[in-house]
């Protein structure tokens, strides 16, 4: 049986983790991932360290603590740059694990499927790490390296993302493609954070998951919506070439050329959803 | 570590290892096994609690996190003893609870919503109970019990003489409302030793065991292939080819190889690399066509060409009926391994009383398995007791042996008591599974849309072991026509060995794949001459006095028309909305389709009795003991309305014992939707017996009525009271027995295989998604011919819940071994998946049954998948000839045929 620490402050996991933990917060990414054997190795407990939790606005824009749930995260008061994230925690599986998961543990475990990370890409989000030796920030497309791979070292821990203030104003979407209504891993989900100033795009982020090892941003696309008119017609500046940064594969939930087909599809939807 | 917190209302307090599940700490520590689990992993939702009001799955909540907090289970729902909740006296009055395994966590997840919101609408509803997966119930009724929470609809009591027919609550609702009820896994002594099994990660390999010495000395046993006595069983007196544990040789992934036993911290800390077993793989045959190969390797060495069965029926002319055909339409269509996905996974335990061994456990057939264990074990059966436990749904899946074998094994040799719960993806693995069907059809009419010529081949991948192959294989080919009148017929079925899972019993037993080939059929055939998809089955429908392709002469109740008839002001309706929603166009189009199947109740062929009791003892407890097995259809209930109307005593004055192999007679197994015929008639004649000998101690007549208070029975004839004194008289005890009567079907498959048959028609509206290939379903209105529905609300739910497996098999489910082996990539469909179904009860009397009723579970599943795929043919003009439907084979199919048309 592996030893099992619950610290109240960060200070104290930090020093923990100069050791090999294993982290927990939520549980919903940990104990799937164990069914049917003991659990022996050394567990971090980080849910009971006030520091990470809870929403708040700061100067340059928000932080996000790192063990904020789902439900917290739709339940709190934010503008709507931030509907396509509570559009995407929405998402996260059922209701059970919108109580129980958290923000970071989403993007640590780094699942390709992770609907939170396209929202997040949307949002130009960073994410802040700290260890013993230290604080670094990173954007969240440097921090998640691969199939369930993180820029993450062993010494550190997710202590919140952060999200900049646009300068002008944005508005967000998510839209997600499964299988069924609800509990289901993405077949692809896409989100999108435009900058609106007088009714044209200033700028935009478009971010696509489940369709390449790590979710990706679009910067054709991107650059192809600068200017245009927020409308219905939004979705026609939309190109197949767009989609070059992405790189689908068959699997038991659809395949390779499907999911680029319907990545378009959610795109130009996503498009007119955002401009609607 | 030792913690402090809030359960139900008290304080509690728990010490172990922080990292335990709250799910385990509350089932295994703290007593309260209301709170369910079924996957460990988030997936099913069984396990839901209310952690500081707010629900979560307890299975993926460490006990470290919950110092100081508040913990509700369903076990504090209740107001008080005997006080339900308002949303559980919902949930009984609605027939929400079917298995009842689902229930806690369905109840918890809506406790958080009510108390939010008492008057919640159904988005509210679906969003909070989106996270608890039912297989039974297809979750109508428990979206209806969550709105109707203010002012639940009461169910009513019936008088006596008035239970047949009667909404009456399920008897066994108040347990399984309340969390009272004893699943698999709920009973077990806290001083077993705990099993674990090693299964093969080979789909055919072969193996040699290195030196289990150390392991031994680790553990209390270790057992392998040579502690079985006799290592073979199967469902077939001649066809015991599944070993306990594989020996020197594996046929398909899962299979279990070694049994570690002993404490259960011990085993589950023993990963399966520390097992010395050396591997040999060898390359496995995977489906019909490999396993046919000429150079095919054998997956069983004395089946030769891997064939398991072949078989058919043939009537008239085929060959030269399809030739002077107007009309002819053909087609291949194939299905997947299903997998049951009972939400309670394979579980009980065992123990040895003497010389005799006691195996508490899930399952759909007691004396099949205490027949089969004592085979096993070289035992007489009367040294076997099954007691079996609530079982959390089955649906043909727990008809096979699963824990039981590795119980008795171990409880017998270590004399202690001994324990085994499946994982979810070790009861994924093991199970059997629906076989996947290759089915190619030929169907002919005249001009007129007369039937004339139909000829079918399915071709059935068994898997690796015989299971119910052969049921398969011989049902198939006397339903395959479908429930038409067709003078010429050849139907063909064939099984083959494969190192698949071994395929069984599922819902239909291979019918439901064969449905959607001859419905299709149909469509295409009403299409070609411009009839209506609907008027072209009505014009073919089997009906009372037609005789059926085996010879068979349908004396009563062929309801098939009469099911049509109730569903076309539906069909009209649906049409003409739908063809107004699609001249709107855009990306979503609508489409309306209708499936009809017929279906045999009982064994084909095959003596299958049932032999049923009612007692009144000295005290006056009025008891029915019934061993057929209720797992969530409602048999406890449907036995006793039936015996209750036969003694002429009120439903609710009944106690039953139920399952214990000690303590009922043989009432065959829960499957080939038999029980309400079958057994309902045998309780019905028991009930009978038990009055006549009422009759003839009050020296009454037959029209006398009974009233029982405490021991004394009061015999009102006419206008005379006679008072039985029952302390005195001593007890009396009624039996019934009942096996339908059948024949064998000769070489050419003539005969009679079945008593009876139910038949029904459902129709399926749909809007596709055309870009994406997704499919929504948005209604489903069932037809059934149930005979007579001796319960509507439980007829309902068997139909809701059989749309709800059919929804899933035509659009989500498929299990590749390996790959989909957990319940987030093996899907079945959420409350969010299934649309509201209209059921409409159509009581074509027959004889033979128990107040005319014949079955219902197997017959709601067969219509739909083919139903939903003629609505999506109607939206999309794609003929979908593989399922499931997934959305990129219909959006790889929509290209197709638009390419095509281009
Ligand atoms: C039934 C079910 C359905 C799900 N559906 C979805 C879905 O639809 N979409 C989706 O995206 N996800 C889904 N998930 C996955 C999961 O719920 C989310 O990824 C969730 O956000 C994980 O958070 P957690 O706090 O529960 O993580 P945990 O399980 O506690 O941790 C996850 C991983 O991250 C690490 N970690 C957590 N926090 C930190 C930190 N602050 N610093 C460093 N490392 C950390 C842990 O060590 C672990 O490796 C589902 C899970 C389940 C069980
Ligand atoms: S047991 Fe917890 S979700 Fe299935
Ligand atoms: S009643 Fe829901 S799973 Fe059986």
């Amino acid at each position: 049986m592996g030893a099992y620490l619950r610290p109240r402050g960060l200070e104290e996991a930090l020093q923990a983790l100069t050791r090999p933990f294993t982290v927990l917060a939520g549980g919903t990414d940990f104990y799937p991932a164990r069914v049917g054997r003991a659990v022996t190795e050394d567990v971090l407990d980080i849910a009971g360290i006030a520091a990470l939790r809870g929403i708040s606005e700061t100067s340059a824009g928000w932080r996000l603590g790192a063990t904020t749930t789902w439900s917290e995260l739709v339940e709190a008061d934010l503008p709507p740059m931030f509907d396509g994230l509570k559009q995407a925690a929405r998402e996260v599986g059922g209701r059970q694990i919108q109580n129980a998961g958290t923000i970071a543990g989403n993007i640590c475990n780094a699942s390709p499927a992770a609907d939170g990370v396209p929202a997040l890409l949307a949002l130009d989000a960073e994410v802040e790490l700290a260890s013993r030796d230290g604080a670094r920030r990173l954007p969240l497309a440097s921090f998640i390296t691969g199939v369930r791979t993180t820029a993450r070292e062993p010494g550190e821990l997710v202590v919140a993302l952060h999200v900049p203030r646009p300068r002008a104003e944005a508005r967000s979407a998510f839209l997600k493609l499964g299988a069924r209504r609800y509990l289901v891993i993405s077949i692809a989900m896409a989100s999108t954070l435009v900058e609106v100033e007088d009714g044209k795009v200033k700028a935009a982020r478009v971010a696509v998951g489940a369709c390449s090892p790590v979710a990706q941003r679009l910067p054709a696309l991107e650059q192809a919506l600068v200017g245009a008119t927020v409308d219905a017609h939004l979705g026609e500046r939309l190109a197949p070439s767009h989609l070059a940064p992405l790189s689908p594969i068959d699997d038991v939930r659809g395949s390779a050329g499907y999911r680029s087909e319907v990545a378009l599809v959610l795109l130009r939807r996503l498009l007119s959803k955002v401009a609607a | 570590m030792k913690l402090e917190f809030t359960l139900n209302g008290r304080a509690a307090s728990w010490d172990g290892a922080p990292v335990t599940r709250l799910a385990s700490a509350l089932r295994d520590d703290l007593g309260v096994t209301g709170t369910k689990i079924g996957c460990d992993a988030g997936d099913c939702g069984a396990c839901t609690v209310l952690l500081d009001g707010r629900q979560v799955c307890s299975c993926l909540v460490a006990m470290g996190q919950i110092e100081g907090r508040t913990v509700e289970t369903v076990e504090g729902l209740e107001a008080g003893p005997d006080a339900m909740a308002a949303l559980q006296q919902s949930f009984l009055d609605h027939g929400a609870a079917q298995c009842g395994i689902c229930t806690p966590g369905m109840l918890m997840a809506a406790q958080e919503l009510v108390r939010r919101n008492n008057k919640p609408s159904r988005a509210e509803v679906e969003d909070f109970l989106g996270g608890v997966l039912c297989r039974c119930t297809g979750y109508g009724k428990i979206v209806d019990a969550v709105m109707d929470v203010v002012a639940p609809t009461p169910a009513t009591a019936s008088a006596a003489g008035e239970a047949v027919g009667s909404r009456i609550v399920r008897v066994d609702g108040p347990a399984k409302v309340t969390g009272r009820d004893l699943f698999g896994a709920d009973t077990i002594p806290r001083d077993a030793l705990w099993i674990r099994v090693v299964r093969s990660p080979h789909a055919r390999a072969r193996f040699v065991l290195g030196d289990l010495e150390p392991l031994r000395r680790r553990l209390a046993a270790v057992l392998t292939a040579a502690d079985v006595p006799f290592n073979g069983y199967g469902i077939y007196p001649d066809i015991k080819d599944q070993p306990v544990l594989a020996d020197g040789q594996v046929r398909y992934r899962g299979e279990a190889v070694v049994a570690l036993v002993g404490e259960h911290a011990e085993v589950l800390a023993i990963r399966d690399d520390e097992v010395p077993i050396t591997w040999t793989p060898e390359p496995p045959v995977f489906g019909v066509d490999a396993a046919m190969a000429e150079d095919a390797p054998l997956v069983q060495a004395d089946r030769r060409g891997n064939l398991l069965l072949k078989g058919g029926v043939k009537s008239g002319d085929t060959a030269a009926a399809l030739d002077a055909c107007a009309a002819v339409a053909e087609g291949t269509f194939e299905t997947a391994f299903v997998e049951h996905a009972y939400i309670e996974p394979e579980a009980g335990w065992a123990r040895r009383v003497g010389d005799r061994i006691e195996i508490h456990a899930t399952t759909q057939t007691p004396y099949m398995d205490r027949d089969e264990i004592a085979n096993l074990m070289r035992l007489k059966p009367e040294a076997v007791r099954i007691v079996p436990t609530a079982c959390g749904g089955g649906f043909g899946g727990k008809l096979d042996l699963s824990v039981q074998p590795l119980l008795a094994i171990a409880a017998w040799t270590l004399g202690r008591p001994v324990a085994l719960v499946y994982t979810r993806p070790e009861s994924m693995a093991a199970s059997t599974k629906r076989h996947p069907a290759r089915v190619t059809a030929r169907f002919g009419c005249d001009a007129e849309g007369k039937l004339l010529a139909c000829d079918v081949t399915a071709l059935f991948d068994t898997g690796a072991y015989a299971s119910w192959g052969p049921t398969v294989a011989n049902r198939v080919p006397v339903h395959a026509m479908g429930p038409y009148a067709i003078p010429n017929v050849r139907t063909w079925g064939e099984a083959y060995f494969t190192n698949g899972p071994p395929a069984g019993a599922f819902r239909g037993f291979g019918v439901p794949q064969a449905a959607i080939a001859h419905e299709a059929m149909m469509d295409e055939l009403a299409d070609r001459l411009g009839i209506d998809r609907l008027e072209f089955r009505h014009r073919n429908a089997l009906r009372a006095g037609d005789m059926t392709a085996t010879g068979q002469t349908l004396a009563h109740s062929a309801g098939l028309a009469q099911c049509l008839d109730a569903l076309r002001p539906h069909w009209r309706r649906a049409h003409e909305e739908i063809a107004a929603f699609n001249e709107r166009g855009g990306s979503h189009r609508r489409g309306i389709g209708i499936g009809c199947m017929w279906y045999g109740i009982g064994n084909t062929s095959m003596s299958n009795p049932s032999r049923m009791r009612v007692g009144l003892s000295p005290g006056g407890t009025l008891t029915l003991y019934s061993g057929a097995l209720d797992i969530g259809q409602g048999s406890n209930t449907i036995m006793v309305q039936i015996a209750a109307d036969a003694v002429g005593l009120p439903a609710d004055q009944f106690t039953l014992v139920t399952g214990d192999t000690d303590l009922t007679a043989d009432a065959g197994k829960t499957s080939a939707s038999r029980q309400t015929f079958v057994s309902g008639k045998a309780a019905e004649k028991a009930g009978q017996d038990l009055r006549q000998q009422i009759l003839r101690l009050a020296n009454a007549g037959p029209d006398a009525i009974l009233s029982l208070e405490g021991a004394t029975l009061s015999v009102r004839d006419g206008g005379e009271v006679r008072t039985i004194d029952l302390a005195a008289s001593g007890p009396l005890m009624g039996e019934g027995t009942f096996d339908p009567p059948t024949t064998p079907l000769d070489a050419e498959g003539q005969g009679v295989p079945y008593a009876t048959y139910a038949f029904a028609a459902q129709l399926a509206e749909v809007e596709v998604d055309v870009e994406l290939g997704t499919v929504k379903v948005l209604r489903i209105v069932a037809a059934h011919d149930v005979g007579r529905a001796i319960n509507p609300t439980l007829v309902e739910g068997q139909i809701q819940g059989g749309v709800a497996q059919g929804l899933g098999l035509a659009l989500m489910e498929e299990y590749l071994p390996g790959r989909t082996e957990n319940l987030h990539d093996y899907l079945i469909p959420t409350v969010g998946d299934v649309p509201e179904i209209e059921c409409l009860l159509i009581e074509d009397r027959e004889p033979l049954g128990p107040s005319g009723a014949k079955g219902i579970g197997e017959p709601a599943l067969v219509p739909t998948a083919p139903a939903i795929l003629g609505a999506v043919h109607h939206a999309t003009g794609v003929r979908v000839h593989r399922v499931p439907l997934l959305p990129h084979r219909l959006r790889e199919a929509i290209v197709a045929l638009e390419r095509k048309r281009a």
